[in-house]
């Protein structure tokens, strides 16, 4: 019965708010590292916020969607056209995206959860890469004879359109800029106070991100999360005990594909510009490193692993030589030429290798991701394990 | 969120509205703005930071590559080392080679990677965390407009590197965005008279188009040039950028009844169509009784060199090219080529203009407000850049300049030798009004300083 074992509401609340914290002050504890600006910190939160809802089918489900990607792009486009059509707001933005990728996934999740395994991995690909070419051709688009994803260039807001609710909406305010705006809170706004960048659009970012977690807590903790992780132990013995596991397939694959549309529209919410290549495989490859990377089924994992990968791309993605020989500089002159040469082959554009390496170091030594690795610091410190197991004997011995 | 509650005004709320308070830039001159007036990222210290975003990965990185060697020579001269380039024959030029308005140039440089998503974000980190105060870069259209509508609304300075699309300066023109470049109206305008010299009046053109912005108007700049002069233009194709393979957009063209083949292309696609199409014996093909030609109507030495053999003979157009024999093309050549051993790109030439033309603005205006560098900017005149005398036109924040007509060189002297130029076309030819029909719909707006 380990399964049904699960932490109490009060362990469930303490990490909530710790959380809630550590997203609220990130602007602060961030600094130290060079990550405190909105750009990066909006990219942690809505990647965050990607892959928890990623996490939900494959961390508890076990079925590998390849194609998750689609969604955030959907996502993407759907919010432009809200900004163009109905205004600035990013709620209606936020709501359509949510609700039109939903659709997507729920007819893409439809067929591709006929099959399991490498086959549903394949299937959500090759769904995500004809959306790719579909958007980047912007075929549906030329077929209408309207331009609905305006190709390479991407689709922007522009000052002819109608907007119609921005006049509704935010009267008295000028909304020429187009920049998203929460009735008159101009999200690319940033406060700044000693230093620190609080940003409106993190904020917003953050605050959606808040609810959308805590729904994953409920979601993991709720017979309907149980049932998804009997669906990744054995879900052969659920079907011959007469249990249809494809409705909860199904709406595991809605709600995640769902979490990849809203974040999405953030991501248009904080940029009011959608890009076809945001639906590329490389896109749907990167948000399953950052769940196995953080520790797939775990709650917070998804979310360490999205920031882990956004802050390396930025940080490693933009050094060069110069960055190295500053960085190496404790190591004496006549070695430190050759490290840096060896070195620069794993940042700029050669970072994803970098990357890669983690990867299978992660995957050979914690599979469990980065959440595992601190769970086992954590008893090594604490030395947790060992008064387990004499719990546990004791209570053995007491049967 | 008690943080904010507590600590900070609440008057971000009005941005929009207070940054339309900042109009009518009109009634100052330049040091009007040297006083006081608050702008984003306004330099604190004793160095300057200017943000150099270009594509370093993906179909445009060779000229990336070369606009980024341009920036760190510029930066180089606006400090006061090196030869001083074009620094020397720039006129009328503030410049004194003490960095600008005292201030040592600095530079943080980003990967476009030819996608808009990530050169915005690039761009925004130069902007959030480096503090740069100009962003500068190209090589791609579509890029070039999402970035500098970008900076339009972060208010900072866009100059726009490599772009070649009408839409830069005309539908999306901003008035925080500049181009020194020449564009795809132009391309037709210097290119479809040489065209017709040299080829007839009765000619069946094809064109396959790179599928975004830059393709888009250059494909129909060119098809409406030639169609002026006699030209019939049989079928527009488009293709995906950075598609590597052309072969089969290439097979429907010899069936097509055409006989000029016009490739939209750039950069390394270029260089792959080109060089396939020439594999597929086009050239050497008879059709309607003529031989059958191909054209490439934005050429680039970089590219050349890549296609090597097959851009023999083939005319196109380019912005500058390094065996200009001006006083300030010399300079530039030389400097660029004690520097790195080899001539500049028309990509690297651009980009160092621009950069000297914005430290020269900033020291005209006595600020790095871009509201003073704008004002300083819009219908400036200089000379002494390599092309001539040229208007920076306020209306649209456009250069209008002389064009190259150039054509592959058949007995190429040197590796870099590959262009030989046919014809200067004069600026006259090639200037257009700010709301000629392929320009219009676009509104530059107020300067923003980011000033909350």
């Amino acid at each position: 019965m380990k399964i049904l074992t699960h932490p109490t509401s009060s362990v469930d609340s303490t990490m909530m708010f710790i959380f809630v914290a550590a997203v609220l002050t990130m602007p602060i504890w961030l600094t130290p590292i060079g990550a405190a600006y909105p750009d990066l910190m909006q990219r942690f939160v809505i990647f965050g916020l990607f892959a928890t809802g990623f996490n939900i089918l494959f961390g508890l489900t076990g079925y590998l969607s390849f194609g998750h990607a689609a969604f955030l792009g959907i996502g993407s486009y759907t919010a432009v056209w809200s900004f163009k059509l109905l205004g600035m707001n990013p709620i209606p933005a936020a709501i359509f995206a949510v609700t039109v990728s939903g659709v997507f996934a729920l007819v893409i999740g439809y067929i591709s959860l006929r099959r399991s395994g490498i086959y549903f991995s394949i299937l959500t690909l090759a769904f995500a890469q004809m959306c790719y070419a579909i958007a980047y051709s912007d075929l549906i688009g030329k077929f209408l004879g309207i331009n609905l994803t305006n190709g390479e260039t991407g689709l922007r807001v522009l000052a002819d359109d109608p907007r119609m609710l921005d006049g509704v909406l935010t009267s008295g305010i000028d909304t020429s800029a187009l920049t998203v705006n929460l009735f008159g809170l101009d999200l690319t706004h940033t406060w700044v106070w000693n230093g620190f960048q609080f940003n409106a659009g993190f904020y917003f970012c953050a605050f959606v991100l808040i609810i959308a977690s805590y729904i994953a807590m409920r979601i993991f903790r709720s017979p309907f999360g149980l049932m998804l992780k009997a669906v990744k132990t054995n879900q052969n013995r659920l079907n011959y005990t007469g249990v249809n596991t494809k409705p909860y397939t199904l709406a595991a694959f809605v709600i995640s594909g769902m979490y990849a549309g809203l974040a999405g529209a953030l991501l248009c919410i904080t940029d009011p510009l959608a890009g076809a290549e945001r639906m590329q495989w490389t896109a749907s490859g990167e948000v399953v490193l950052m769940v196995i990377l953080g520790g797939m089924g775990t709650l917070m994992g998804p979310m360490l692993g999205a920031g882990i990968i956004k802050f390396s791309e930025q940080k490693f993605s933009t050094w060069g030589k110069p960055e190295l020989h500053e960085f190496l500089a404790f190591i004496p002159d006549g070695i430190r030429d050759t490290v840096v040469s060896v070195a620069s082959l794993f940042v700029g554009s050669g970072w994803h290798l970098t990357l890669g390496l983690v990867f299978m170091l992660i995957v050979i030594f914690l599979p469990g991701g980065i959440v595992e690795g601190g769970r086992r610091i954590l008893m090594i410190v604490t030395g947790s394990n060992r008064r387990n197991r004499q719990i546990q004997a004791a209570a053995q011995a007491a049967e | 969120m008690s943080l904010i509650k507590k600590n900070l005004d609440r008057r971000g709320v009005l941005k929009g509205s207070a940054a339309a308070g900042l109009a009518a830039p009109m009634f100052f001159n330049g040091s009007a703005w040297a006083d006081g007036h608050a702008y984003l990222n306004a330099p604190k210290g004793k160095s300057v930071t200017l943000g150099f975003n270009v594509p370093q990965t993906g179909a445009y990185a060779d000229e990336g590559a070369d606009e980024l060697r341009a920036y760190k020579l510029a930066v180089k001269h606006l400090n006061g080392e090196g030869d001083g380039g074009m620094m020397n024959t720039f006129k009328p030029s503030n410049l004194k080679g003490n960095g600008v308005l005292g201030k040592k140039v600095e530079f943080v440089t980003g990967d476009t990677q030819t996608k808009s998503d990530a050169a915005r974000s690039s761009a925004k980190k130069m902007i959030e965390a480096d503090k740069a105060i100009m962003i500068t870069g190209g090589s791609s259209s579509g890029v070039a407009i999402a970035v500098q509508s970008l900076c339009q609304e972060a208010g900072v300075i866009f100059m726009a590197g490599l772009t070649h699309s009408n839409d830069t300066t005309g539908k999306d023109r901003r008035a925080n965005g500049f181009r020194h470049f020449f564009n795809g109206f132009m391309s037709g305008a210097a290119l479809a008279p040489v065209l017709e010299n040299n080829y007839g009046k009765d000619r069946k053109a094809y064109h396959l188009t790179a599928d975004y912005t830059w393709g888009w108007t250059q494909e129909q700049s060119i098809a409406d040039a030639t169609e002026s002069k006699g030209w019939e233009t049989v079928e527009k194709v488009r293709t995906p950028l950075g598609a590597g393979d052309f072969s089969q957009y290439l097979t429907p063209v010899l069936n097509s009844g055409a006989d000029v083949l016009v490739l939209n292309h750039y950069g390394k696609d270029m260089v792959n169509s080109l060089t396939q199409a020439v594999k597929f014996g086009m050239r050497d093909k008879q059709v309607n009784g003529k031989d059958f030609t191909i054209v490439v109507p934005l050429y680039s030495r970089l590219m050349a060199q890549g296609a090597g053999e097959n851009v023999k003979g083939i005319f196109g157009s380019t912005n500058w090219h390094w065996s200009l024999t001006d006083d300030g093309s010399k300079a530039f050549v030389k400097s660029f080529g004690q520097e790195y051993g080899f001539p500049p790109s028309q990509a690297a030439h651009t980009c160092y203009v621009q950069t000297l033309l914005y430290a020269n603005a900033a020291e005209t205006a006595g600020t790095f407000n871009p509201c003073g560098i704008v004002e300083a900017l819009e219908d400036f005149e200089f000379d002494g850049m390599g092309n001539g005398p040229t208007l920076y036109r306020g209306a649209d924040h456009q250069c209008f300049k002389d064009v190259l007509v150039v054509k592959g060189n058949e007995n190429p002297t040197s590796k870099f030798d590959i262009l030989e130029v046919v014809e200067v076309t004069p600026a006259a030819q090639v200037t257009y009004e700010p709301e000629h029909e392929m320009f219009a719909g676009g509104e530059l707006g107020e300067c923003n300083s980011g000033a909350a």
